[in-house]
C-alpha cells in the first residue's frame, strides 16, 4: 500500500479507535472497507512507531467515590543552557504524582497536572519535591473542582437523541 | 359528525405507512430504532450559536418571502461549488420550510387538473400525496432490485402519456440509497426534452454519497436547467432537520410563481433558521464543508458495517452509494413487508421501516438507517439474527 493511501488509513483507524478503542480488528476492517491484514498493519505500525501509545479508558472517578484531587500547577523556571526547559521537564515529570506536563506560551513556562489522594499529600508535594527544584522560580496552583468534559467526552448531561423513533 | 366538512380529496389521501410503527415502538421500553429518516449528529454548534446571537441580537422580524438575500447568496455560491449549478439569488432561489415545501410548491406551481406525475417507486412517503392534493394524478414508475432500483430511459418512454407533466427525481433515494451516476442522467435526459417535460429535483441527499459516487445534479446538464425545479436543504447535509429550512431553485418565471403561494401560505422560512443555514454555509465556504464530511465519513463507515452485517445474515443488500439507508431485501424469509417489520419489532424489538411505506415496489424490502451509533446497530444486528433463526 502507497504511503499516502497509508496514512489516509491511520487517520481513519485514529478517528475510529478515538471514538472507541475495543473494536475487534474484524470490524474496523469493515469499517474502513480495508482488508484486515492491512488494518491489522497499520495499527502495528502506529504503536511501532509511538502514534499510539497507550489504550486507556476515560474515567469519571466521582462516580467511584476514591479519594482524589487533582491540581494543575503553572510552573515558572529558568530554562538551562543548551538544554532548554527539557532538563527541568524531565526532573519534573518523572515524579508518580505528575500525569501530564506540557511546556506552554504565555506568562508561565510549564503546566504540570498532578493528582494525589488527599490535599495535603499534594500540597507537601508542591512544597517540597517541585518549589525545592533548582531551576523553578515559582508556581501557582489551582485545584480541579470539577471534570465536565475530558478529551472529547462529556461527562454528564451529555446529548441524548432526541429523535422520532420512526421517521420518514 | 364534522366529518362532513372534510374534503373528498383529503379524505381520500392514505394516512402514511410508518404511523402505526411509531405507535407500537412509542409504548415500548427498550425497542432499537433502525427507523429513523434523519442524522444521529446534533446541528454543529457554531450553527447553533449563530442562530442562539440572532435571536439575542433582537433578529425576530419578518424576512422578505424569499429568504434573506445574504442566505440567497451563500445557496447561489454553495450550489455552484458543490453541484455545478448557476442560479440567480434575486430571482431563481427562494427559502422554503424544508424541502418538504418545495416539493409541495413545485408541484402546485406546475400541476394542472388531472395532469400526470410521474413517481419513482419506491420512493419518499410525500410525493403521490403532494401530487393528489395539488389535483393531479401520481404515476408510480416502478424500479426493482434487479436494475439496482435505477431508473432507465425505458421505463419512462413507457410511462409517459400526453397527460405527463412532470417527473420527480429523486436521487440519492431514500429509501434505497441509490445514485443516478452522470451516464444514467444522460440516456433518459433526452426522453425528458422530448416530451417536455419538468423535472422535480429533490436533491436533498445531494451531500450524502460513497465509494467516489459524486452527486450529479440533473440541472447542471445544458438545457435542463430550464426545465427543472432543484430542491435542497440543510436537514441531511447539515444535520439540521428540526430547523425545517430549505430552498428551491428554478427558472424566474417557475419560482415567482412558487413564491406567490409561498407568499400566502407561509410568508416566509423562519429567521432564526435562515440565520443559522447562513452560517452553515459561510463556514462551509471557508472551511471546505469540514462539518459535512466529518458527519458523510462516519455515515460512511456504518453503512458498510450495516450492507455487511445484512450480508452475512443472508439477505439480499444491494450496496447504497448514497443517503443513509440499506434497502435489504427479506423475500428469502417468506415473509412480506410489514409482517416482517411488525414481528420484528414485536418480538425482537427493533424498529425497521416495511418498504411498503415507500410504494408498493417496496414489497419485499425493509428500510433501515444506519444513522444509528456503532453499539445500537449492532445489538439490533443480534437481534435481527435472533429473529431470522425463529424464522
Amino acid at each position: 500500500m502507497e504511503q499516502m493511501k497509508m496514512d489516509e488509513l491511520k487517520s481513519e483507524v485514529l478517528e475510529i479507535l478515538q471514538q472507541d478503542c475495543r473494536y475487534p480488528l474484524e470490524k474496523l476492517s469493515v469499517m474502513t472497507g480495508k482488508p484486515l491484514e492491512t488494518v491489522a498493519q497499520a495499527i502495528d505500525e502506529m504503536e511501532e512507531d509511538g502514534v499510539i501509545l497507550r489504550y486507556r479508558p476515560i474515567v469519571n472517578w466521582d462516580k467511584l467515590h476514591v479519594n482524589r484531587v487533582e491540581a494543575m500547577i503553572e510552573v515558572r523556571v529558568t530554562p538551562q543552557r543548551d538544554m532548554g526547559f527539557d532538563a527541568i521537564a524531565g526532573r519534573i515529570y518523572r515524579f508518580d504524582e505528575v500525569k501530564s506536563v506540557f511546556l506552554m506560551s504565555g506568562s508561565y513556562d510549564l503546566l504540570v497536572l498532578v493528582e494525589a489522594s488527599t490535599l495535603k499529600e499534594l500540597a507537601l508535594f508542591v512544597s517540597e519535591k517541585l518549589s525545592t527544584l533548582d531551576t523553578v522560580t515559582g508556581t501557582a496552583t489551582s485545584f480541579v473542582l470539577k471534570r465536565y468534559k475530558q478529551d472529547g467526552v462529556i461527562f454528564e448531561g451529555g446529548q441524548s437523541d432526541g429523535r422520532l423513533v420512526v421517521s420518514p | 359528525m364534522s366529518e362532513r366538512f372534510i374534503s373528498p380529496v383529503v379524505k381520500a389521501v392514505p394516512p402514511s405507512g410508518i404511523r402505526r410503527f411509531f405507535d407500537i415502538a412509542g409504548t415500548m421500553k427498550g425497542a432499537i430504532s433502525l427507523g429513523v429518516g434523519e442524522p444521529d449528529f446534533v446541528t454543529p454548534y457554531h450553527i447553533r450559536s449563530a442562530a442562539i446571537d440572532s435571536l439575542l441580537d433582537g433578529q425576530t422580524q419578518y424576512t422578505a418571502n424569499r429568504g434573506l438575500l445574504s442566505l440567497r447568496k451563500e445557496i447561489a455560491g454553495y450550489q455552484s461549488i458543490r453541484f455545478q449549478t448557476d442560479y440567480d439569488p434575486e430571482k431563481e432561489i427562494m427559502v422554503t420550510v424544508g424541502a418538504s415545501e418545495g416539493i409541495d410548491l413545485a408541484l402546485r406551481m406546475c400541476v394542472r387538473p388531472g395532469d400526470e406525475v410521474l413517481v419513482p417507486d419506491p420512493g419518499y412517503v410525500s410525493y403521490a400525496p403532494c401530487v393528489t392534493l395539488a389535483g393531479g394524478v401520481a404515476v408510480p414508475l416502478r424500479t426493482d432490485m434487479g436494475h439496482g432500483f435505477r431508473l432507465d430511459a425505458d421505463m419512462l418512454e413507457k410511462a409517459i402519456t400526453d397527460k405527463t407533466r412532470a417527473l420527480i427525481f429523486p436521487y440519492p433515494n431514500n429509501p434505497t440509497g441509490v445514485v443516478m451516476r452522470r451516464a444514467d442522467l444522460e440516456k433518459i435526459i433526452p426522453v425528458i426534452m422530448r416530451h417536455d417535460l419538468l423535472v422535480i429535483s429533490d436533491e436533498i441527499y445531494g451531500e450524502l454519497t460513497y465509494e467516489g459516487a459524486r452527486h450529479v445534479s440533473i440541472a447542471s446538464f445544458p438545457g435542463m436547467k430550464e426545465r427543472t425545479v432543484l430542491l435542497n436543504g440543510f436537514s441531511k447535509a447539515f444535520a439540521m432537520t428540526g430547523w425545517r429550512l430549505g430552498y428551491a431553485c428554478g427558472p424566474a418565471p417557475l419560482i415567482e410563481q412558487m413564491n406567490k403561494i409561498h407568499q400566502y401560505a407561509i410568508m416566509c422560512a423562519p429567521r432564526q433558521s435562515q440565520v443559522a443555514a447562513e452560517e452553515a454555509l459561510r463556514k462551509g465556504r471557508e472551511n471546505d464543508y469540514q462539518d459535512i464530511e466529518t458527519m458523510r465519513r462516519s455515515y460512511d463507515r456504518r453503512r458498510r458495517l450495516m450492507v455487511d452485517a445484512f450480508t452475512q445474515m443472508g439477505l439480499d443488500c444491494a450496496v447504497p452509494s448514497g443517503a443513509f439507508y440499506c434497502f435489504p431485501s427479506v423475500r428469502s424469509t417468506g415473509l412480506d413487508s410489514e409482517t416482517f417489520c411488525t414481528r420484528l419489532l414485536r418480538e425482537h424489538k427493533v424498529v425497521c421501516v416495511p418498504g411498503t411505506a415507500f410504494g408498493d415496489s417496496g414489497e419485499g424490502f425493509i428500510r433501515c438507517c444506519y444513522a444509528t451509533s456503532v453499539e445500537q446497530m449492532t445489538e439490533a444486528f443480534s437481534r435481527i439474527r435472533a429473529f431470522l433463526d425463529t424464522l
